[in-house]
């Protein structure tokens, strides 16, 4: 499987999702959220930043059951793993890509495909430091 | 200087290599003989040409094209980035320079092995540049399962089908059908070959994804004066326009406020405010195919249509000849050949000559676009 290949602007949140934290960089200045992270503030250009906390909270935004040819172990997987857009509780403008997961620790492929729906509630879990997504009872 | 580009130059001349799966053939020397056949068209001597534009992701580069054909001293190049995103802005470049005086004779080009050279996604090493930190390693790996995310909120959020990319498909393979020089000439698509097909990253399956071919096209570029005297008749450049909107994120564009609205919003604001004529004006439509989906998005994007509704417009035979917005006459990436949407460039001037082999009657302004879901770019032609 392909590791996160980090940047410095990505360190800290490979770093934090490693201690099983889902933190999200906001600026120091204006209080605004971005992702994926970069050097300074888009609406207020400030270079000061800082980390928060996320709820873990998010919905399926969309979704896609990617099919062979992939690389190999990823294929070993298809048609079976789903990759999905969730989009933050606390922050609904904040998207993740991850996989929607049957439970902590399970596999990519442990939900049925046809069982995802646009919109389902999820919670973050992490696989090392990958942030996965259970489906929560809504 | 608004509007100093508008009619400025003209496209004189097209050349292009034979389309298959495999040539033989290394993509120097397509580049070279689809070059030297846009000049022939033109009837411009190689002597002449003095400005170059292509794409990054060109692995042959403008020294070896010109020193190749015998090219001139050479006073502008340009390379533009973002894989089929840059394809129209090749063009924009040319123009902007012969407009500009830097350059008199330009010639853009793209040459392309993708149907027996690698993917460029089935080499590990490359797989994860920083920006796909954030996708690759989840397994979204691939243009199809980018674009196939769009795609299924596109659907759910506006009611879109299965059937409406059918008609984009259709529409494709029905040109290509007319189109001798297609890869899929003389091979019909059915709804049923389409709703029976293998998936590649659902909810796209196999004729959502465009053609795997080896290729090359060129075209050249010349100041309107220069090309009344040309051999063919002139397709001038009406307007022209890249699009980078805010926020955006190559490929995906999940991080947008509004994911659905890609560059082609971006690219069309600056082209209909520099053009003489609107939407409703345009004859016929050469927009990027590397997946159906992009079709509905950029009907909406470049204004023949409000926002959601790009899926109702493929219905009633919209997009065929004698429907409201004839696509991708010579067939598309989809199915007259994939070299990075080249091909819908110089499928637009065979339209405004009147020589396409799916003709539009009496066309004279065409639409090109370039890539969607990347930092983009478009022209409007007219004859
Ligand atoms: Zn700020």
């Amino acid at each position: 499987m392909l590791e996160p290949v980090t940047d410095e602007d990505g360190a800290p949140f490979w770093a934090y999702a490693a201690r099983g934290e889902l933190r999200v960089q906001g600026c120091a200045r204006c209080g605004e959220l971005r992702f994926p992270p970069r050097p300074c503030c888009p609406h207020c250009q400030s270079f000061d930043d800082e980390w928060r906390l996320m709820s873990g909270r998010g919905r399926v935004w969309s979704y896609v059951v990617p099919h062979p040819p992939l690389l190999p172990a990823y294929a070993a997987l298809a048609p079976r793993y789903n990759v999905a857009v969730v989009e933050l509780a606390d922050a609904p403008r904040i998207r993740l890509v991850g996989n929607v997961v049957a439970a902590p620790g399970a596999p990519i492929d442990s939900v049925d495909p046809a069982r995802l729906r646009i919109g389902a509630p999820v919670r973050v879990s992490f696989d090392g430091a990958l942030p996965r997504w259970v489906p929560e009872r809504s | 200087m608004t509007g100093a580009l508008k009619d400025a130059t003209a496209i004189v001349g097209i050349g292009e290599t034979r389309f298959a799966r495999q040539l033989a053939e290394p993509e120097k020397t397509l580049a070279c003989r689809a070059v030297l056949a846009a000049l022939d068209d033109a009837g411009i001597s190689p002597a002449e040409v003095d400005a170059f534009a292509s794409y990054t992701m060109e692995e042959t580069d403008e020294v070896e094209v010109a020193k190749a054909i015998g090219a001139g001293d050479v006073t502008f190049f340009s390379k533009v980035g973002y894989g089929g995103g840059g394809s129209c802005a090749t063009v924009a470049h040319l123009a902007a320079a012969v407009a500009t005086g830097q350059a008199t004779v330009g010639v853009a080009w793209r040459s392309r092995k993708r149907g027996s050279g690698p993917r460029p996604w089935t080499n590990t090493a490359v797989q994860l540049p920083t920006p796909a930190q954030w996708t690759r390693p989840h397994g979204l790996l691939r243009p199809a399962d980018e674009i196939g995310m769009l795609a299924r909120r596109y659907m759910h959020e506006y009611g879109a089908t299965r059937d409406h990319l059918f008609n984009v498909a259709l529409a494709c393979r029905n040109r290509a059908n007319q189109n001798p020089a297609a890869i899929m000439y003389e091979r019909p698509l059915t709804r049923e070959m389409y709703m029976t097909s293998r998936w590649i990253s659902e909810p796209l399956c196999l004729f959502d994804n465009c053609l795997e071919t080896d290729g090359a096209l060129a075209c050249v570029v010349v100041g309107a004066e220069r090309a009344r005297d040309c051999r063919r008749p002139p397709v001038y450049v009406h307007s022209a326009a890249q699009g980078l909107p805010a926020q955006h994120h190559g490929m995906v564009n999940y991080w947008n406020d509004d994911p659905l609205t890609g560059p082609a919003w971006t690219a069309a604001r600056h082209l209909w405010k520099r053009a003489d004529f609107g939407p409703d004006d345009v004859d016929v439509a050469q927009i990027y195919d590397a997946f159906t989906a992009l079709v509905p998005l950029s009907l909406e994007g470049y204004g023949f249509c409000g926002r959601g509704e790009g899926a109702a417009f493929t219905e009633g035979g919209a997009l065929e000849i004698g429907g409201r917005l004839p696509l991708n006459t010579g067939g598309g990436g989809l199915s007259e050949a994939y070299v990075h949407g080249f091909n819908l460039i110089t499928e637009g001037v065979k339209q405004l000559r009147g020589t396409s082999t799916a003709q539009v009657p009496g066309a004279a302004t065409c639409l090109v676009t370039a890539g969607e879901g990347v930092p983009t770019s478009a022209l409007l032609l007219r004859s």
